[in-house]
């Protein structure tokens, strides 16, 4: 079964996603072939050709492909799509962005957030916010479109050196344009790829309370996430959402302050590999799936915990 | 210009949903049902374009069973003109509820249709983008901000790491992210006079969609638990297991 893997990148490096969502693409069992569609992406490709596993990687260079925006991104995929059995992508921003336009192109139903490949043509999937796993099968004969959780595989190793093939791009729909991006600023790393995350609930009372966190977090050079609660609270902006319907994220080490532990909220973290809660409420759902509980007010023991990390050298 | 809301009846958000002992699916028994909230977010943009004097009629569209009506009236006590039914089964896919929803484009004919990003039951975050490839359309998906001026919509959009702005020629699709405003509640008056909005009734087949579903459920389970740990005392013991019992630190 021929694989078409859609590339995650910004221009500039190739997403992490890309070599967890490759490793969904192999269980498929047939070649994985990379697109990378954006501008000056050649070192992207690059990067792509060394992942283990990918037969070819094919190089959509244009400017309409530089915002990745989903009427210009479906109209190349759907058009590469004929040589295919499968399409996949991570399910991240973009990627859910075009995906079900290249389904909806294809006339075939999407299966999204897979993380586990059961079978080439079986796959489990989260519902209810991750209350229910969903195994689903698509019919035979039929193109299958999927959307790759990347937290649920395990990356492939950079060993490979596939060919890069460029090729041309698709007519532009004309129907979208790029106004502009505001990205903010920051020194943390990405709320997806970090390996420590320290996230606030509706606990911390106020976004300016959430600098606490952000001294724990830049100590152990961390990424900085909410709940859902804290962002309908207005504490912080939406991309800070780890949940379900936000960013889903498996760290090494997940430190929620101050959250409860609704459902929408573990579902997004509870692969996380440790996870640490300090919360006033001992009887807060959040304890249930925490390694380690501190019951305590995290006014108090977010300081100290600043305090004890800079002592040990952190 | 016309404005169409598509909308979805779930499981009420505060609901904790209960698996079937026979994993043939989620147990929908005496459990009470709403709007899916995303779509409640879609329903007020409508209604603040229309308080600006941007749209001049909404329509709430739904596809679902005859109980669907009750969300239907919901969306018209908040300030939607006249609903339009497509009675079908619960489980219709997003494929179809896509193509259902291109036909009665097709008929009304709208400049913007407005969806939620994702509906809280099958969490599949799909009709929209489908049904902008359908009719051709751009879209503005996880949107947080929508202004419409100079027969353009520009959305404002929750992306990693921040915002992106893009622009569309109408008609267009726009669906909703949490941000985007907070739904109002119906007033007693409202809902009085919904009852006498016009509610139409369609099947899928005047739409020539026919709604079997295309995956096949193989089985619906428990997610795996995960464990409870040990409770700490104080935060050096915490730094201390942090470091050197998990060794994540």
């Amino acid at each position: 079964m021929a694989v078409l893997l859609i590339a995650e990148h910004d221009n500039t490096s190739l997403k992490d996603s890309t070599a967890k969502t490759v490793a969904a693409a192999i269980a498929l069992g047939g070649p994985v072939d990379v697109l990378v569609a954006g501008q000056n992406a050649k070192g992207v490709a690059e990067a792509a050709a060394k992942l283990a596993g990918v037969s070819k990687v094919l190089l959509a260079d244009d400017a309409q492909y530089a915002n990745q925006l989903a009427e210009t991104m479906s109209a190349l995929i759907i058009e590469l799509a004929g040589k295919y059995d499968a399409v996949v992508s991570p399910a991240s921003v973009s990627g859910k962005n075009f995906m079900p336009r290249v389904a909806a192109g294809l006339d075939v139903a999407q299966v999204s957030e897979v993380v586990s490949v059961d079978a080439p043509d079986t796959f489990t999937r989260p519902i209810y916010a991750g209350n229910a796993m969903q195994q689903v099968q698509v019919p035979a004969g039929s193109k299958k479109v999927l959307t790759v959780r990347p937290t649920a595989f395990k990356a492939v190793e950079a060993t490979g050196s596939a060919a890069i093939e460029t090729i041309g791009a698709a007519r532009n729909p004309g129907t979208s344009e790029f106004v502009k991006d505001e990205i903010a600023k920051s020194e943390r790393p990405e709320l997806a790829g970090a390996r420590v995350v320290v996230s606030g609930g509706r606990g911390m009372q106020s976004g300016d309370n959430f600098h606490l966190l952000e001294k724990v977090a830049d100590r152990l050079k961390a990424a900085v996430g909410a709940s859902r609660a804290a962002v309908d609270a207005g504490f912080v902006p939406n991309d800070y959402q780890v949940g379900q319907t936000g960013k889903v994220v498996a760290p090494e080490l997940y430190i929620a302050v101050g959250i409860s532990g609704a459902i929408q909220h573990l579902a997004g973290m509870k692969d996380s590999k440790v996870i640490v809660a300090i919360n006033k409420d001992e009887e807060a759902p959040i304890f249930q799936v925490a390694d380690y509980g501190l019951v305590a007010d995290l006014f108090k023991a977010v300081p100290e915990l600043d305090e004890e990390l800079k002592k040990k050298g952190y | 210009m016309k404005v169409l809301v598509p909308i979805k009846r779930v499981v009420d958000y505060n609901v904790k949903i209960r698996v079937k002992p026979d994993q043939t699916g989620v147990d929908l028994a005496n459990v009470k049902m709403s709007m899916n909230p995303f779509d409640e977010i879609g329903v007020e943009e409508a209604i603040r374009l229309k308080e600006k004097g941007v749209v001049t009629e909404i329509i709430a569209v739904s596809v679902g069973p005859k109980e669907t009506q009750e969300t239907i009236r919901t969306a018209l006590a908040m300030g939607a003109d006249r609903g339009i039914l497509v009675i079908a089964p619960a489980d219709v896919e997003p494929i179809s509820v896509a193509k259902i929803l291109a036909g009665i484009a097709k008929a009304e004919a709208p400049q913007l249709i407005i969806l939620g990003k994702q509906a809280i039951d099958d969490d599949c975050n799909q009709t929209g983008q489908m049904l902008a490839q359908l009719l051709g359309w751009a879209q503005g998906t996880f949107a947080s901000k929508v202004v419409i001026d100079g027969g353009k919509a520009e959305v404002t959009r929750e992306v990693d790491g921040g915002l992106q702005t893009v622009k569309l020629a109408l008609p267009a699709i726009v669906t909703t992210d949490l941000r985007l405003n907070e739904p109002r509640y119906a007033s007693l008056p409202n809902i009085m006079k919904a009852k006498k909005k016009p509610i139409d009734e369609k099947t899928p087949q005047d739409y020539g969609v026919d709604p079997a579903p295309r995956l096949k459920v193989l089985k619906v389970s428990e997610p795996a638990k995960r464990k409870g740990g040990v409770k700490v005392k104080t935060v050096e013991e915490l730094v201390e297991k942090l470091k050197n019992e998990a060794g994540v630190i």
